[in-house]
């Protein structure tokens, strides 16, 4: 019997025919020639959100993302004109990497009038000009024009900043379309208190986009994080969702979330009770416009009891908001077939007192807590599927986003070897 | 010379545990035995509601460094408080050799 009425088709999946309900073949996840093709045929073809303009406050403010999966790195900025560009971190001079502090493979950030290449000191403007070649009499009729930093096309989204390899590629906001620019009018811009988390997780990208895109797992894995009456009746219960949608090749789930605050104050610990915060943030609610009313896609169904929202911005990013007013975002980059970096950014509204700061900070650890555990079972799955005693495995209703996840992939994949052998 | 206000003085004892970054109360939670942890949080949890009003007394971005010693000691009971009223142990329960790391946060 469910809790939230499904669709007329019976179910979420088969609202979505194109999915299909038979078991999901996992060789996706372990298969070397298909991340390579992964690579080629999303990574370096898709739309990447790789940061939030808060990371560039004024002309001259850059960082770096070293990006294994589109095989570069790049460099953000902001120009002299307010504008973020994106370039590849790379001297036209003679290739040496262009931006980088004591480790050429750490990620570095900062403020500069311009980038000087440690090599020979070329030096590029924040437009990504040649604007000074050491000793430029000793080359050949140098024309400095040929020779900026090589750009990548760059769009920022309600502050969102995303790089694209694909020339081709239709503009960002296309790309997002209805379901993710439904959150548009979000107060993002306020959430300025971040915390940014980092693992190298023994998986492919798309195992750790499984783990948090169902919530069918909640009641399970993480049971002993709620007081024990409190676990008993979730693992009864088990998991269902308020909403499900699918925007090919994005999707989102709607979801309760009844403890923010809880009903009844022995359900949650003891810290919890006297910070008013906890896995679902602090219960109270920030004074800043834009939380009352939410933007039509987020709470799509309405449902009074809704506490998160989380949309999977293909094929890396995921966007959540939580009832309470503050949002999160995790990203996915792989490295190879079987490993990954898992980032996470939780943003709160700057704590005017100590006590929002613990609030804040509980949220916080608590995140932290509930990753590890996440982190630790996807290495299992990796190890397991990577025997392949077992290649195909069946998905219930609450793991249709994985379902549609996978299917996407493929279909990317497909595409692009059947172009590939077409040539 | 003291690290907390003179009216936390009972909480003096545990100002190792005064430590302004994540990394910091992470690694120290690690390298603590339970019976450490038990005691940092049965003596400074009680104390937590008057420390967030003593700390409350000034503006969050201009504490006294008494009372900013007073907010990282409360950080780091909030990061004990999970092995203490949850897991009975300072890791998290088969997080085996996941690591997460916290990069950048904003330090009080």
């Amino acid at each position: 019997m469910s809790h939230f009425t499904k669709p007329a088709a019976g179910s979420w999946t088969e609202h979505y025919p194109e999915l299909g309900t038979e078991p999901v073949d996992y060789t996706d996840s372990i298969d070397p020639g298909f991340y390579e093709d992964e690579r080629n045929a999303i990574f370096k073809k898709t739309w990447l959100n790789i940061g939030r303009v808060e990371r560039l406050p004024r002309a001259g403010s850059y960082f770096t993302r070293e990006l294994p999966a589109i095989g570069t790195s790049l460099i953000i900025a902001k120009g002299t004109d307010g504008v973020v560009r994106a370039f590849h971190n790379i001297c036209r001079h003679r290739g040496n990497k262009l931006v980088w502090d004591d480790f050429p493979n750490e990620e570095t950030s900062g403020t500069c009038r311009q980038f000087t290449c440690k090599y020979h000191a070329w030096r590029y403007s924040l437009e990504g000009e040649v604007n000074f070649v050491q000793q430029e009499k000793e080359f050949f009729d140098l024309d400095k024009q040929l020779y900026g930093l090589k750009s990548v096309r760059c769009e920022v989204w309600e502050g969102f900043i995303f790089v694209n390899l694909d020339e081709d590629a239709p503009p960002l906001a296309e790309y997002l379309g209805p379901l993710v620019t439904g959150v548009e009018g979000y107060p993002f811009h306020e959430f300025t208190e971040v915390y940014s988390y980092r693992a190298e997780i023994g998986s492919n990208w798309k195992l750790f986009i499984d783990a948090f895109a169902e919530f069918y797992h909640a009641p399970i894995l993480h049971m002993k994080q709620a007081v024990k009456d409190e676990a008993d009746k979730l693992a009864g219960v088990g998991y269902e969702a308020l909403h499900y949608q699918l925007q090919s090749p994005h999707s989102m789930i709607s979801s309760w979330g009844g403890m923010a605050p809880p009903k009844d104050l022995n359900m949650v610990k003891p810290i919890e009770r006297v910070l008013r915060s906890g896995l679902f943030g602090p219960w109270d609610r920030p004074d800043i416009a834009g939380l009352d009313p939410l933007p039509a896609g987020i709470n799509p169904s309405r449902h009074r009891a809704w506490g998160v929202d989380e949309f999977e911005i293909f094929p890396n990013m995921s966007l959540l908001f939580w009832a309470p007013g503050w949002y999160l975002t995790y990203h996915y980059w792989p490295t190879a077939v079987d490993k990954h970096v898992f980032e996470a950014n939780l943003y709160f509204v700057p704590p005017k007192t100590a006590r929002d700061r613990l609030g804040q900070e509980l949220a916080a650890v608590t995140f932290k807590e509930y990753a590890l555990q996440d982190a630790n079972t996807l290495e299992a799955t990796q190890t397991m599927l990577a025997t392949r005693i077992v290649s195909e495995f069946p998905l219930n209703d609450q793991e249709i986003l994985l379902r549609h996840l996978h299917k996407v992939a493929k279909d990317k994949v497909k595409e692009y070897r059947d172009a590939a052998a077409a040539r | 010379m003291p690290l907390l206000p003179a009216e936390f003085a009972d909480l003096e004892r545990f100002a190792d545990w005064v430590l302004p970054t994540e990394p910091q109360r992470y690694a120290k939670r690690l390298a603590s035995a339970m019976p450490q942890m038990q005691e940092f949080y049965d003596t400074a949890f009680p104390r937590l509601e008057d420390a967030i009003a003593y700390c409350d007394k000034f503006p969050l971005t201009d504490l006294p460094e008494d009372a900013r010693a007073l907010l990282h000691l409360m950080q780091s009971l909030v990061n004990v408080s999970f092995p203490v009223e949850v897991w009975k142990q300072a890791r998290v329960p088969d997080s085996g050799a996941a690591m997460v790391h916290l990069i950048r946060e904003p330090v009080v």
